[in-house]
């Protein structure tokens, strides 16, 4: 049976960024989130700066960086709407684009910010993916947990992770099924449009009534092995040493950069 | 969306003590007790009818009987999942609203589907599921899942996830979750169904060396033979015969009249 693993995004590995606690790791990217997002428009330098962190947690981890860096571009569709920034902001213009009685002025200081959002955009979205490769999806779980995430909010996630794959391999066969009876002999065809509407919502209806179903039986498995409302976990897990010192090396060089950056652009 | 609600309704649960429902040793006593039950799905299909079935401390008994016969949900009521009219009694206690988590504790229920029962990201956190939700402590909560995990051959797959695993291993992690509470009894619904000769093999051999009374609903008439010395057919929500495996397998008649097959 194919199997759509479409979210497996970890990578096995044995290094030091492998074995640092989850909770760790999950605070270290948000607070690399947050410090690149703090930093002004225009910090080049700081960039650099913030890339070089991505690029020692990378040549620290020991994971391939080309699949890395490829899944991080899919941040880039998205921080493209910044580009109306390009022709609203107000400053110098570098120069005009003439559309007939419209006139379309690209300033420099809009240029900036458009390319330092698409920067950042991207710097945070490739420690994320990051984070998700050296971390598997239950450990980031046992992480949010730990933080005190509140426990419906982590179990539904947890239940929409066991079950996608589930579902999705479901769809997979329900279209195996429909395309196993749509032959067309003569070539072209599979029906008019509106018949494939039809069919498709009759797909995602069957799925849709299967996941209700299935629900109702995995509710009646937590039951009859004792849940009873109350979800309980195991408590976390020691902090090492190494996750301290990581912990405070990182969180200094955050901060300097910050402080330095916001410095340096006040003078 | 039931699971919704019960998920957000984070009520503290009363302390109920597990004491061991278990009887002294030596001694055989009903294990499972059904007193004429009744049960109507709320859309008004009969689902069971009068059934009255004693089955006693470490029998090994077969549900046998067509689809829709009504053998998952008998199976449904050990634990109190569904209540019919009519009285079930688990080691000699009647099922009731008061008494759930003990009863609970005691029927290992199995689901015929893995991916129903198997609902966590990991296989520890599976097994470890039941044991968590009895109030035990953590060190016993790991022994009890290395050691149901070691009952059932699947030891060292505590950080596989689910999905990942095949039908077979899936099946006897699933066993597992419910080992790892130390029930009484055991309530399979279609161990065997689905799997290739290989993996069915070895889960009969697992199921032979387990010690818990077991009641098994299954089409697998071979597994039946090798495994359960009593047979209980059940069709139309009724018990139509209760006896000796061996004697109503070579029972072509009955057999062909419920739907069934001589192994």
């Amino acid at each position: 049976m194919t199997h759509i693993d479409i979210l497996d995004q970890y990578q096995e590995g044995n290094s030091l960024v492998h074995h640092l606690d989850p909770r760790v790791k999950l605070i270290l990217t948000l607070a690399f989130i947050v410090s690149v997002t703090a930093v002004p428009h225009g910090a080049w330098l700081s960039f650099l700066f913030f890339l070089l962190a991505t690029g020692m947690v990378l040549a620290a981890s020991r994971i391939p960086p080309l699949p890395i860096l490829k899944r991080s571009m899919i941040a880039i569709p998205f921080a493209l709407v910044a580009l109306t920034l390009v022709f609203t902001s107000k400053g110098t213009p570098l120069f005009t684009l003439k559309l007939g009685s419209w006139s379309l002025a690209i300033t420099q200081q809009g240029a900036i910010a458009f390319i330092s959002i698409l920067t950042k955009a991207w710097l945070a979205v490739l420690m994320a993916t990051l984070l998700s490769a050296t971390t598997t999806f239950p450990d980031l779980l046992f992480a949010m947990r730990a933080l005190r995430l509140p426990k419906l909010i982590v179990a539904t996630v947890s239940f929409m992770y066991r079950y996608i794959f589930v579902i999705a391999d479901e769809a997979l066969r329900l279209r195996r099924a429909r395309e196993a009876r749509s032959a067309n002999p003569y070539g072209k065809g599979g029906g008019s449009l509106l018949w494939r509407a039809r069919v498709l919502g009759g797909m995602i209806g069957s799925l849709f009534l299967r996941s209700y179903e299935r629900s109702e039986r995995i509710y009646a498995a937590m039951l009859s092995r004792g849940f009873d409302g109350r979800i309980r976990t195991m408590r976390a897990k020691r902090l090492q040493p190494t996750d301290l010192m990581v912990s405070i090396a990182s969180v200094a060089y955050l901060l300097a950069l910050v402080a330095l950056t916001t410095v340096y652009m006040e003078i | 969306m039931r699971m919704l609600e019960v998920l957000s309704n984070q009520r503290p649960a009363s302390p109920e003590p597990y004491k061991s429902l278990r009887f002294p040793r030596g001694t055989t006593r009903p294990a499972i007790e059904f007193h004429a039950l009744s049960f109507t799905y709320p859309d008004g299909r009969k689902a069971l009818h009068d059934i009255s079935l004693i089955i006693q401390e470490r029998e090994k008994v077969a549900l046998v009987g067509p689809n829709g016969a009504g053998k998952s949900t008998l199976l449904l009521h050990l634990n109190g999942i569904l209540k019919g009219q009519g009285i079930v009694k688990i080691m000699g206690v009647e099922v009731g609203d008061g008494n759930l988590g003990v009863i609970r504790s005691q029927v290992g229920l199995v689901f015929q589907h893995p991916d129903d029962q198997l609902f966590s990201l990991t296989v520890f956190e599976d097994v470890a599921f039941g044991p968590l939700h009895m109030d035990l402590d953590e060190q016993e909560v790991r022994q009890r899942v290395s050691w149901a995990l070691t009952q059932v051959g699947m030891e060292g797959f505590e950080n596989r996830i689910p999905h990942h695993l095949s039908l077979g291993e899936k099946k006897r992690i699933a066993i597992a979750t419910v080992l790892a509470m130390r029930p009484a009894i055991l309530a399979l619904d279609e161990p065997s169904g689905e799997l290739d000769p290989r993996a069915r093999r070895g889960l009969i051999h697992l199921l032979r060396g387990l010690p818990q009374t077991m009641l098994v609903a299954t089409h697998d008439m071979r597994l039946v033979k090798e495994l359960l010395p009593r047979t209980v057919v059940l069709d139309g929500g009724e018990v139509v015969a209760d006896g000796q495996t061996a004697r109503l397998l070579k029972d072509a008649e009955l057999l062909e009249k419920h739907g069934l097959e001589p192994p």
